[in-house]
C-alpha cells in the first residue's frame, strides 16, 4: 500500500508543488487547508496526474481547539499517516510590525497553530516509531529585519520549535526536516518590488520531496541562501541596526 | 470594483512573434475563485502563443496557475480541466492511458483556454473540424463575475460567440473536452514530394493520398517553375500492433533544447534559408515509404527548440495566416507566393493545410478551403506594406486572416473578412455592456465598435 503524506496549508503554490513531487514518488495525499473548493480541485488534479489517492479536508489553523479532532479524522480517512508537510504561511503586511492586532494573526498562523498541530502529529509518529515531519520555515526567521520582523519572529520560533522536535523524535526514528526557502514565485511575493533570485514553486517542491532521501536536517532553498543568510547573520548588530533591510 | 488588494506586476509583454511589445499590468490568480474580472478593463492570457496582440492589453489576467485537471473518465475519454492547463500537460496524462487530443495546433505549449478562445484547428480540420467542435461544455466567467455553463446545446449563442471570440466574452474557466482513443503514441507518416504548386494542390485533392492528418511544407524560396514546390506530410495514429517491436516500449521524451539568445538578423538570410530548404525538400521528399514518428515529433516539431522565436532576432516576426475558399485557393496562393518572392522578403517557414467546413463560431477562423501560414521576419517597416498587399489578395479571393496570428489587419478589412461580426457584437454588448474585456487586438480592429 502506498504511504500517505499529510500536507497542511495545501493550497499555497509551494505546498501544491511539494504535494505533486510526493505524488510523483507514489505517495498518497491528504490535503488540508481552509478552502474546501480549492483543496478538492488540487486533490482531483494530483490524483489524475499521478494516479494516486488524494483526499482533502478542511483545516482551520487559527482554531487550535479543533486540531486534535482534525488529525484523528485525517488518519481515519487515510488509514494511517507516514509523514507530514507543514506549509502554513501567512505574511500579513508591513503593518504587522506596528499594529499588533495584525501581527497577532501572523504569529498565530505561522507559529502557534504550527506548534499546536505538530504536537499531535509528533506524538502519533513517535508512537509508530517511523515517519517524517517537514516544516517549511523561512530565511526571514534567521535574522530580524525592520521590513518583516513579526513574520520573521514567528518563522524563527518555528525553526527553533522544529529543532527541538528533531531532538526529541530522533530516538524514535522520526525524521524532522526544516526547510528555509528564500524568495519563491508565489501569490505571497507576486508583484513585490525589489525581489531577487526568485525560485519557482516547482523547484522548491521537488527539493523538499527529495530531502527525505538525504541526511541534512536544515535545508535552504535554493542552496545559496545558506550562504546569503550566513553573511546576514554575521553582520554585527552595531552595524546591522543602521542598515535599511 | 476595487483593485487595490490584488497584487499586480507591470512588465513588457508580447505574443509569440515578439511584435508588438506593450507594457501590461498583470495579475496572476492561483485559486479558481480568483479567476474573474478584476478591473475596468482586462483580457485573459494563456501561454502567450498567439503571435500578435490578442493576449495583450491594459490589464492582463494570467491563467497559468489555474491549471488543474478536474476529472478524467478513462472509459469515455471525457476530460474536464481548468483553462490554464497546457496541452503538453494534458498529453502527458492521457496518451499513456490510450487517449489523444481531438484537435491540436502545431505547438503543445498552449493553454486549453487559448485553444477555445482562438477555436484552433489542426492538421485534421478537413475531417474533424476545429477545437470547439469537440468541446462538450465550458464554464465562462462573465464581466459581472457570474459563471455560466455554455455548450453547443446550452446557452448556445454565448458558446458560439466565445469559441473564436479571442477572450472578449469573458474568462474561460473550465473546459470539458471529448478526447479520441489511440493505442500508441506514434503516428504513421508518409511524405509525398510535389514539384510545384499545381502538383501540391493535386496531391491534397487526391482521395487515395488522403489521411487523417495532412500538411504541406512549402519551399517559399523556390520560384519560377518551382513556385510552390512542397512536401505533403500525411499521417494517422499508429495502432500498437503495427509498431515495430523497438517502439512498443514507453518512449523517452527528449528534452527541449533552448535557443539561448536572439539570432542576429543576418543569420537567417535568404541564401542560408534557400540552401536549407533545398536540402530539406530533398530529404523529406524522399520519405515516400511510411514511417513511424512519435506524436511530439509529428505534431510539434518546433517545440524541440524552446524559444525558437528568438531565431528571428530582437525585432521579432509576424506570422501571416490566411484561409482562401476552395474556388480561389490556387490562384490566391500563387499570387501570395509571388508577392512574397517579388518583395524579396521571403518567408522562412510556410505551410499549407486543407480546411473543412466552417462551424458556427461567429468569429472562428476556419472555413472550407486552403490555409497558408507564413513566418515573415520584421526587419524594417517595409514589411507592413507587403502584409497589406497580402491582405488585398486574400480579400479579393474571399478569404480571411487568422486573428490569433494577426498584428496588422485594419478594422475595415476585418469586417469584410468576418461577416458575422455584427451578430457577435450584439451579443458582446448584451453580456459586457461596459466593455470590461478588451485587448490590444480588439482596440486595433475596433471589435467592440459597431
Ligand atoms: C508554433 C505554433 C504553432 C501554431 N500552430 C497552430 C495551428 O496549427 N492551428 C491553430 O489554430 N493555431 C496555431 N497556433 C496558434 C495558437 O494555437 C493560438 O494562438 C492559441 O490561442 C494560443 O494559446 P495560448 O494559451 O498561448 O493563448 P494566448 O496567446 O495567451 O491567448 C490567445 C487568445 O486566447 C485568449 N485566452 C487565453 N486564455 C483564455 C481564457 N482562459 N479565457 C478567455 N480567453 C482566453 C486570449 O485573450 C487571446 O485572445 C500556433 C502557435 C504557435 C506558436
Amino acid at each position: 500500500m502506498a504511504k500517505t503524506v499529510l500536507i497542511l496549508g495545501a493550497t499555497s503554490a509551494i505546498a501544491r508543488a511539494t504535494a505533486a513531487a510526493f505524488a510523483a514518488q507514489g505517495f498518497d495525499l491528504y490535503l488540508a487547508g481552509r478552502n474546501a473548493d480549492e483543496l478538492g480541485r488540487i486533490a482531483a488534479d494530483l490524483a489524475i496526474r499521478y494516479q494516486i489517492k488524494a483526499a482533502s479536508g478542511v483545516f482551520r489553523a487559527e482554531d487550535l481547539a479543533s486540531h486534535a479532532q482534525f488529525f484523528t479524522q485525517a488518519i481515519a480517512e487515510m488509514g494511517e499517516m507516514h509523514g507530514v508537510v507543514l506549509a502554513l504561511g501567512h505574511l500579513g503586511d508591513q503593518q504587522a510590525a506596528r499594529d499588533f492586532s495584525v501581527g497577532a494573526e501572523v504569529i498565530l498562523v505561522n507559529f502557534t497553530a504550527a506548534a499546536s498541530i505538530l504536537s499531535h502529529c509528533a506524538s502519533y509518529l513517535e508512537a509508530r516509531k517511523q515517519g517524517f515531519i517537514i516544516g517549511i520555515s523561512s530565511v526571514a526567521g534567521d535574522r530580524g529585519r525592520q521590513s518583516n520582523y513579526t513574520y520573521g519572529a514567528a518563522k524563527g520560533a518555528l525553526s527553533l520549535y522544529l529543532q527541538g522536535l528533531r531532538n526529541r523524535l530522533f530516538a524514535s526514528g522520526v525524521r524532522v526536516i526544516t526547510v528555509k526557502p528564500g524568495f519563491v514565485d508565489t501569490a505571497m511575493t507576486y508583484g513585490m518590488p525589489g525581489l531577487f533570485l526568485v525560485a519557482s514553486p516547482q523547484y522548491i517542491g521537488e527539493r523538499i520531496a527529495q530531502a527525505l532521501g538525504k541526511s541534512a536536517d536544515v535545508i535552504y532553498l535554493p542552496w545559496f541562501w545558506r550562504y546569503i543568510m550566513l553573511i546576514i547573520k554575521s553582520i554585527p548588530e552595531l552595524v546591522f541596526k543602521r542598515l535599511k533591510l | 470594483m476595487s483593485t487595490s488588494s490584488i497584487p499586480t506586476l507591470s512588465r513588457p509583454l508580447s505574443g509569440w512573434g515578439r511584435y508588438p511589445v506593450e507594457l501590461c499590468e498583470q495579475v496572476r490568480p492561483e485559486r479558481y475563485q480568483d479567476l474573474r474580472p478584476v478591473a475596468e478593463q482586462q483580457i485573459a492570457r494563456g501561454q502567450g502563443r498567439s503571435y500578435g496582440d490578442a493576449a495583450l492589453g491594459k490589464r492582463v489576467i494570467l491563467t497559468e496557475r489555474v491549471n488543474r485537471l478536474l476529472a478524467f473518465d478513462t472509459a469515455t475519454g471525457i476530460l474536464r480541466a481548468e483553462a490554464g492547463v497546457t496541452l503538453a500537460e494534458i498529453l502527458a496524462v492521457i496518451v499513456p492511458q490510450g487517449w489523444f487530443l481531438p484537435v491540436t495546433p502545431g505547438t503543445q505549449f498552449v493553454s486549453l483556454g487559448g485553444c477555445v478562445a482562438a477555436d484552433v484547428h489542426g492538421k485534421n480540420h478537413h475531417h474533424d473540424g476545429a477545437f470547439s467542435q469537440h468541446v462538450i461544455a465550458i464554464e465562462l466567467i462573465l464581466a459581472d463575475g457570474s459563471r455560466v455553463t455554455c455548450s453547443a446545446t446550452q446557452n448556445a449563442a454565448l458558446f458560439w460567440a466565445t469559441v473564436g471570440g479571442m477572450g472578449l466574452t469573458g474568462v474561460i474557466g473550465e473546459v470539458s473536452l471529448q478526447l479520441i482513443p489511440v493505442s500508441s503514441p506514434y503516428v504513421q507518416v508518409r511524405h509525398h514530394a510535389a514539384a510545384n504548386l499545381a502538383e501540391t494542390f493535386a496531391l491534397f485533392a487526391a482521395p487515395a493520398l488522403d489521411d487523417k492528418y495532412s500538411v504541406a511544407w512549402i519551399d517559399c524560396l523556390a520560384s519560377g517553375n518551382d513556385l510552390g514546390r512542397s512536401v505533403l506530410m500525411c499521417g494517422h495514429h499508429a495502432a500498437q500492433d503495427d509498431l515495430p517491436v523497438a517502439l512498443r516500449q514507453p518512449a523517452k521524451l527528449k528534452k527541449a533544447r533552448a535557443m539561448p539568445f536572439d539570432l542576429p538578423a543576418l543569420a537567417l538570410n535568404p541564401l542560408s534559408v534557400k540552401l536549407f530548404n533545398a536540402v530539406y525538400y530533398r530529404q523529406q521528399g524522399h520519405k515516400t515509404e511510411p514511417f513511424f514518428a512519435h506524436y511530439s515529433e509529428y505534431f510539434y516539431p518546433l517545440d524541440s527548440i524552446a524559444h525558437w522565436n528568438r531565431l528571428y532576432g530582437k525585432r521579432g516576426f509576424v506570422q501571416y495566416q490566411c484561409v482562401i475558399p476552395d474556388s480561389g485557393a490556387f490562384a490566391a496562393v500563387t499570387a501570395l507566393l509571388q508577392a512574397l518572392s517579388q518583395s524579396r522578403r521571403p518567408s522562412f517557414l510556410a505551410v499549407l493545410k486543407r480546411l473543412g467546413a466552417q462551424n458556427q463560431g461567429l468569429l472562428s477562423f476556419a472555413m472550407a478551403g486552403y490555409t497558408l501560414a507564413l513566418d515573415i521576419p520584421l526587419r524594417d517597416d517595409g514589411v507592413f506594406a507587403l502584409l497589406r498587399s497580402l491582405d488585398e489578395i486574400v480579400l479579393q479571393h474571399g478569404g480571411r486572416v487568422y486573428l490569433a496570428k494577426d498584428a496588422v489587419l485594419t478594422p475595415q478589412k476585418f469586417r469584410i473578412m468576418y461577416p458575422r461580426h455584427a451578430e457577435w457584437l450584439a451579443l458582446k454588448q448584451e453580456i459586457d455592456p461596459l466593455q470590461r474585456f478588451q485587448s490590444s487586438l480588439s482596440s486595433r480592429l475596433e471589435l467592440t465598435h459597431g
